[in-house]
């Protein structure tokens, strides 16, 4: 790892201060991608800003029903939080998945949202892709079993690797960013950045000298959600395909429906297919069969990803049979 | 940058480095060696430690994260010639070959029998997901487990 100088900023405005503070200047969460990223080589920043102790931790109920969660909250909170247990359990029950619980115990939300790409070249300092300003994707005809089946036609094939991205596009939360000079809030949905040329080489809107601060779940209303991911023998490693649903119900018959999927996309992956085909219907086991078939149409996989729409179809068939209330 | 940090009820106060591994520091600064260190990049838990009283990998930590906090490490689980009722029970059942993820388990385990003292299997296996053994195929150490918190053999 290449030298650098440490800060740990005790509130949110010295933090941002310190982004500000000249050279390559990166914020410091848990450190459970940060600090494997920089012993490879794969960053090199001349200055560490803790935000652990500098941003709220807190989980709390907003003025109109919904929920504001700071982004030092460590997963292991977010997935034993009462109010998020109750309101929005599929956000609960990603965070409960993520990696061990050693992981959980040190990992944060904000650090969460906006860790790097798991793709192998990526990992690997000697393959200069497009991501690190190299003039190919490695993936695109190379080793693809992990990689995109849906928005993969730009210059990266990743898949974003955020477990709790998915959930919190699918509940609608919004995140708020701040810097120096001010803030501003952005839906999840919009926050995270299909690759082009100008934009590859990162995966959101967050500005160098930005931090996100807060993750705002709006009210959830009467919806009912569902979380399933398909992991390689059960293993701690990052689903292989994931999904959550939240349906908005009317009765016994859904009103309307999120249908977004983790793991098959370089961004948390709308299903509009899919959710078209919810609206209206019974909430069923054909439902859930359905929605399973229309959420893969479309899938463009690469050479050794086609069993991804398989599983894809799994994910959402059980998400759904999920918030039927159903033990899948 | 001057760091203060309390290691197994000691107290220490150095000089560091900001890209000095915890671990790194714990084995070498410190020369408490049990501490183990086999992927450094979070996957295997043969670097985990009590951080704080929570288990934490220590390879995914900077020293410096550790100022004004309390780590925990294998060396402090026993004292001269009485081993933990969870360290005398991976002797009983032989939950251990080699020895490399040891210290690894016992402190992740340690952990988790304080917050959970009566687990179920699926609990056990579940609480010990974040570590890897190479050697015993983990039978053992789940019924090392089990025998910790009383439990006859399965
Ligand atoms: C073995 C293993 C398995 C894993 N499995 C999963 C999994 O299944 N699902 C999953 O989602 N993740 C997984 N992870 C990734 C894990 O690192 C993250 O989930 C964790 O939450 C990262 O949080 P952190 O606070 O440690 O991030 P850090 O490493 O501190 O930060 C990550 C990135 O975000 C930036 N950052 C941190 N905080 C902020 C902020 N507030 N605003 C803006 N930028 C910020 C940092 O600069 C850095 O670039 C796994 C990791 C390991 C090692
Ligand atoms: S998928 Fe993206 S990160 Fe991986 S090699 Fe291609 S450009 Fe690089
Ligand atoms: S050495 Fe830290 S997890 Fe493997
Ligand atoms: S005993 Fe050898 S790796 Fe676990």
């Amino acid at each position: 790892m290449k030298a650098f100088a440490y800060v740990n900023p005790s509130n949110e405005s010295d933090a941002l201060a310190a982004l500000r503070s000249g050279g390559i200047v990166r914020p410091l969460g848990g450190g459970q991608d940060l600090l494997a990223r920089l012993k490879d080589y794969l960053d090199e920043p001349d200055r560490l800003v803790s935000v652990k102790g500098a941003l709220n931790r807190e989980a709390a109920a907003t003025g109109d029903g919904g929920l504001r969660i700071g982004a030092a909250m460590r997963l292991f909170e977010v997935a034993e939080h009462p109010e998020i247990l109750k309101r929005y359990p599929a956000l609960a029950e990603a965070a409960s998945t993520v990696g061990s619980p050693q992981i959980r115990h040190q990992g944060t939300v904000g650090g969460n949202l906006n860790q790097r790409p798991r793709c192998w070249y990526f990992r690997q300092e000697e393959f200069v892709c497009f991501k690190k300003g190299g003039n190919r994707c490695f993936a695109a005809d190379g080793e693809n079993q992990y990689h995109s089946i849906f928005g993969n036609d730009g210059p990266s094939k990743i898949v974003h690797p955020s477990s709790l991205a998915v959930p919190l596009v699918a509940y609608g939360a919004r995140f708020r960013l701040a810097s120096a000079s001010g803030e501003r809030e952005v839906a999840a949905a919009d926050y995270f950045t299909l690759p082009s040329m100008q934009t590859v080489q990162k995966e959101n809107v967050l500005a160098d000298d930005e931090l996100l601060t807060h993750v705002i779940l709006p009210a959830p209303g009467n919806v009912r959600s569902g979380h399933y991911e398909v992991r390689f023998k059960e293993s701690r490693d990052w689903p292989m395909a994931f999904a959550t649903v939240v349906l908005a119900m009317n009765g016994p018959s859904i009103d309307s429906a999120r249908v977004v999927l983790g793991a098959v996309a370089p961004v948390p992956w709308r299903a509009e297919d899919a959710e078209r085909v919810l609206r209206g219907r019974l909430l069923d086991d054909a439902a859930a069969d359905v929605a399973g078939e229309a959420a893969v149409r479309g899938a463009k996989p690469l050479a050794q990803n086609a069993y991804k729409i398989r599983i894809t179809r799994t994910a959402v068939k059980r998400a759904v049979l999920a918030a039927a209330g159903r033990s899948v | 940058m001057i760091v203060e940090v309390e290691v197994n009820g000691k107290r220490h106060r150095r000089d560091l480095e900001p890209r000095l591994l915890l671990s790194d520091f714990l084995r070498q600064d410190l020369q408490l060696t049990g501490t183990h260190v086999g992927c450094e990049h979070g996957v295997c838990g043969a670097c985990t430690v009590l951080f704080d009283g929570e288990p934490a990998r220590s390879c995914l930590m900077l020293a410096v994260q550790a100022d004004g906090h309390k780590v925990g490490t294998v060396e402090g689980l026993a004292v001269v010639n009485a081993l933990s009722p969870l360290q005398a029970a991976f002797r009983e059942a032989h939950a251990l070959q080699c020895g490399f993820c040891t210290p690894g388990f016992l402190m992740t385990l340690t952990a988790f029998l304080r917050d959970t003292p009566n687990p179920g299997p699926l609990e056990i296996r579940e609480a010990l997901s974040g570590n890897l053994c190479r050697c015993t195929g983990y039978q053992h150490i789940v019924e090392a487990v089990s025998r910790a918190c009383g439990h006859p053999r399965p």
